[in-house]
């Protein structure tokens, strides 16, 4: 089990409290298309993918990005038992999905880009930290049940 | 494989840094250390804490070279190649695909904090596929 320090809890909290669910959701995913592309192999039911502004303007992707960032919400509320919030998830991205968790780690890492360009300096390095290691543990619960 | 309009954006973002590339370079080092304590298992010699000289400095060397391959964006394997040799021969870090994959990510949420909106999905695909190429360069010689 993953422990989290007060401070760390209080990071998380506060950096969540100020996110739009919506807006931050589709940026995220958008932008994991955009900066990895092949990462829309497994998006071609979405419609037009062909170039950045088409990505970020998609209905589909944008709500994709809000269904992703909301299940993240979840993960937040249930920061002492991730595995077990992300048991259905998992087992979803691995036998329907067919999803390479490697695609999760990305998807965290610009998750804290988004964050870091939303909040500028107030994405402080202890804050950064905090989000790798919660979008770290996210990955890992996701990841938990691939067989 | 970096366009035309990457290079353009790349060089661009650089600018706009406007001489804070090396509080840049020290900041991005500080979060790398931060949030990737592995990563410091390369400086046993350097004083990590929070605004040390010796992070400074060498924060202010990987900017320097960083800042010399976005000038030779055409020929990276050259700009790059003494710092190939010593990441390869001297300094071995683990193969740079990790420890790059992680001064990226520093590097870039330090960008981002300073350019906000300005570090759009473009510039972002752009800095993440020129800091992948550096990589790729000094990895060249590894073995």
């Amino acid at each position: 089990m993953v422990h989290w320090t007060a401070e760390e809890k209080q990071l998380i909290a506060s950096v969540w409290g100020k996110v739009s669910v919506e807006q931050c959701g589709a940026e995220a995913l958008a932008r994991l298309l955009i900066v990895y592309p092949w990462t829309q192999r497994f998006f071609s039911s979405f419609g037009n993918l062909s170039s950045p502004t088409a990505i970020i303007s998609n209905p589909k992707v944008r709500a994709h990005g809000k269904k992703v960032l909301t299940s993240f919400g979840e993960a937040i509320k249930n920061l002492d038992n991730l595995k077990g919030t992300y048991c259905k998830l998992s087992e979803l991205h691995c036998d329907k999905l067919h999803v390479d968790p490697e695609n999760f780690r990305l998807l965290g890492d610009i998750l804290v880009i988004v964050l870091a360009a939303h909040f500028t300096k107030d994405f402080t390095p202890a804050c950064q930290a905090t989000w790798q290691k919660l979008v770290g543990v996210v990955a890992h619960a996701l990841a938990h049940k691939y067989h | 494989m970096l366009t035309a309009e990457d290079k353009k954006l790349i060089q661009q973002t650089w600018g706009k840094l406007g001489g804070a590339e090396e509080e840049v370079g020290a900041e991005a080092l500080w979060r790398m250390f931060h949030s990737y304590p592995p990563t410091k298992t390369y400086f046993p010699h350097f004083d990590l804490s929070q605004g040390s000289d010796q992070i400074r400095s060498h924060g202010k060397k990987v900017v320097a070279a960083l800042g010399n391959a976005i000038k030779n964006l055409d020929n990276l394997s050259q700009a790059l190649s003494e710092l190939s040799n010593l990441h390869a021969y001297n300094l071995r870090v683990d193969p740079p695909r990790f420890s790059l994959q992680f001064l990226s990510q520093c590097l870039q949420v330090a960008l981002a904090t300073r350019l906000g909106k300005e570090y759009t999905p473009e510039v972002h695909s752009a800095v993440d596929k020129f800091m992948s190429a550096v990589a790729s360069v000094l990895a060249e010689k590894y073995r």
